[in-house]
């Protein structure tokens, strides 16, 4: 009964869903926006050495992978291959079997340690997805109205308030282009790509982990109250304005600086008539360390009900060779490569972002490791809490205070006064 | 005298016994159950008795969103029950006046929203009060009320009335076809005899046709109810699963969506969905009880 029912909800979400045959791969990603580039670049090239195997990329809308891949995993109509979030979201699968053990698998040896933590359990022992590529946030600007008001792109805060001020005061055009309507870019991009300057990156984010800082701490604060002043910079009717709505905008030269992440340049390449550069989130006092969330955000299991195991490894292999990172760094524009494989990335854009992490210390997004374990949700608490803050609506000040003891509702390091 | 088993009847009424069954009572029971069930760590569920309802209605976590989902509700059915219905009546009475020209083109060009699908809907009233890409805004200059525009989709505020009213928009032409089509039904003995007694038009409205149409208005308050309370569609075309800003357009149907499906980095849970729709079976149960019983009844006296 409650398998012929999670089977009916499975199929209902997947549409027509047929089962997976063998001599056919499917792969569940979430990654809507590269169907075209996996179709005919990625899936063609593997092919062309695996002759006989079919592969086909069937992606779900980001906001919907995860509960309907969880949906597709227990009711058993899942693909072979299964993209993984990083850390909590596929540790969460692991831990229900929902994907196998890959330690000592072919194309695992080709990736640093650190680019595996995002897919092992926390005591590092098994790793259950293979990394395939991280993003850099931070701000792509238009080069043209920057050089017709005569402007350079921000080191510090102060700098970077100071060029939204300039670019506001021409009455035409809007310095940032970002709305709250659909919620998520105020903590994803907003609040975890500027904070890491605040709360030092890894430092801040562990000591939240380790229970020795709270979200009300004046470095956690900080990034919040410089949402806060990003209001009247913002469009109008900000409030209204979706995530498509801000790409347009920019890609139409009608704002000067879009806040977001590597993901974005070959979008902007396609549709941007004019040339664009990218500067990373601005650090408080010029000399300070600055720090980057880079984050790993891509990997790559493999279903333990796959009818095509053999296969589906022999896909996994791929994504760890050369020939992989080569294509997803270079084709994928913005989407970069986690393996150890040397790699020339041909993109300026794409480049001058990868060369952050020459000077600035890489860090991921906040809440991405343990934080989301518990309820209320942390992830969708950002996505409220945020909004609330660029709409005016909540105090920073509040805001933390929201954030923390929803936070210490659960998570027992929180708790000891 | 003993009566023989209607075996026509039975065969005849099968298929569509068997149909409704199957597709429809038995996954209501079905949720009514799992709405009894709890999912454990591993996914597995194990009976849990009311453990969800309460969750649902006592622990602030759950019971906060729930209740402000409800309200909401009520609140875009109160606005459905106030702008769309009596705009519905007016429009169904001028239709039904004698010798009005163009009576069919009207009442074609005001159902056509209705024809139209949701999303479709949404997305184009989206555009419109777009203050980047929107019309609205220069359609309020051209009479002056430019600075009246604002971002009404995007502010707590204003966001579910606007939706409200988009609503209303679009699904006006169902209570006036319902009521123009009682209207046509009434008897013109009952308003010949009225004008030879010397009744105004005005009294002939509100003292004859008025009472002789109460039975649709009931069936138009019950349906706007129902669609009311069921609604999802538009919500989540317009604003998404998280109803933004800050929930304030969330009603049971997108909270519902929310719970049962999950969204975003929130996982899905079905048992705690069935208990959602549970309660909005309940509410829909209740309101459509409470029609039968003081409504209907009174009703029949009216029906010719």
């Amino acid at each position: 009964m409650q398998r012929r029912n999670q089977t009916l909800l499975a199929m209902l979400l997947a549409g027509a869903w047929g089962a997976a045959q063998a001599g056919t791969v499917t792969i569940e990603s979430w990654r809507v926006d590269d169907k075209t580039l996996w179709e005919d670049v990625l899936i063609p090239a593997f092919q062309k050495r695996n002759p006989g195997i079919t592969v086909k990329f069937s992606p779900t809308t980001p906001t919907e992978y995860d509960s309907s891949l969880t949906a597709r995993l227990t009711g058993g109509t899942a693909g072979d291959l299964i993209t993984c979030r990083p850390f909590d979201k596929s540790l969460d699968l692991f831990k229900k079997g929902h994907l196998e053990k890959l330690d000592g698998k072919p194309g695992m040896e080709h990736f640093p340690a650190a680019a595996k933590v995002a897919w092992q359990t926390d005591d590092g022992k098994d790793a259950y997805c293979m990394p395939m590529a991280s993003v850099m946030h931070g701000f792509l600007y238009n080069k043209k109205i920057f050089k017709e008001l005569n402007l350079t792109p921000p080191n510090t805060v102060d700098e970077f308030f100071k060029v939204l001020g300039t670019i506001k005061q021409t009455g035409k055009i809007t310095p940032l282009a970002l709305g709250t309507n659909d919620q998520w870019e105020t903590n994803q991009i907003v609040f975890t790509g500027i904070g890491p300057n605040y709360w030092h990156g890894e430092t801040g984010r562990k000591a939240l982990i380790a229970g020795q800082a709270k979200f009300t701490d004046p470095q956690f604060v900080a990034a919040l109250e410089q949402m806060s002043k990003w209001t009247p910079y913002l469009g109008k009717g900000f409030s209204s304005q979706t995530y498509a709505d801000s790409q347009n905008l920019f890609a139409m030269g009608r704002a000067a600086i879009f806040p977001t992440g590597s993901w974005e340049i070959a979008y902007f390449n396609q549709n941007a008539k004019f040339e664009f550069g990218a500067f990373p989130p601005p650090v408080q006092k010029a000399g300070d360390k600055c720090y980057i969330s880079d984050h790993t955000d891509i990997g790559m299991g493999v279903n333990p009900k796959s009818k095509n195991k053999d296969d589906a490894y022999k896909f996994l292999a791929w994504v760890g060779s050369q020939e992989f990172a080569d294509l997803y760094t270079n084709k994928v524009t913005g989407f970069f490569s986690l393996s150890n494989h040397l790699i020339a990335v041909k993109d300026p854009v794409a480049k001058q972002m990868l060369d952050w992490r020459k000077r600035c210390e890489s860090t991921i997004r906040l809440n991405a490791q343990v934080l989301n374990r518990g309820e209320p949700n942390m992830e969708t608490e950002l996505w409220t809490v945020g909004s609330q803050v660029l709409n005016g609506k909540l105090a920073p000040k509040d805001a933390a205070g929201r954030l923390q003891s929803g936070f210490a509702k659960w998570y027992k390091p929180q708790q000891k006064s | 005298m003993k009566r023989a088993i209607p075996w026509q009847a039975v065969v005849f009424l099968l298929p569509a016994l068997l149909i409704y069954s199957v597709f429809s009572a038995f996954p209501l029971l079905d949720t009514l159950r799992l709405g009894l069930f709890a999912t454990d760590e591993t996914g597995a569920q194990h009976f849990a008795g009311l453990a969800n309802f309460k969750l649902l209605l006592l622990d602030p976590q759950w019971s906060d969103g729930f209740w402000n989902a409800m309200w909401n509700n009520l609140k875009f059915f109160g606005i459905h029950m106030l702008v769309q219905n009596p705009i519905g009546l007016l429009l169904a009475t001028l239709l039904s006046v004698r010798g009005l020209k163009w009576a069919r083109t009207y009442r074609t060009l005001i159902f056509l929203p209705t024809l139209l699908s949701v999303v479709i809907v949404g997305f184009i009233w989206q555009l419109i009060l777009s203050p980047l890409w929107g019309v609205g805004e220069r359609l309020m200059d051209w009479v002056g009320l430019a600075e009246h525009f604002q971002p009404w989709l995007g502010e707590e505020s204003s966001a579910l009335i606007t939706l409200s009213l988009i609503s209303v928009w679009q699904f006006i032409g169902v209570p006036m076809m319902l009521i123009y089509a009682a209207l046509l039904a009434v008897p013109e003995e009952v308003i010949d005899a009225a004008v030879v007694e010397g009744a105004s038009s005005w009294r002939i409205f509100w003292e004859i046709k008025l009472p002789l149409i109460y039975p649709t208005l009931g069936l138009v308050t019950i349906l706007t109810f129902v669609g009311n309370f069921n609604a999802f569609d538009l919500i989540y075309s317009v604003k998404g699963a998280l109803a933004g800003p800050n929930y304030s357009t969330d009603i049971l149907g997108s909270y519902f969506y929310r719970t049962f499906f999950g969204y975003q980095s929130q996982i899905g849970s079905p048992t705690m969905g069935a208990a959602v729709a549970t309660m909005m079976f309940l509410v829909i149960l209740c309101g459509v009880a409470i029609y039968f019983y003081a409504v209907q009844r009174k009703l029949q006296r009216y029906a010719l």
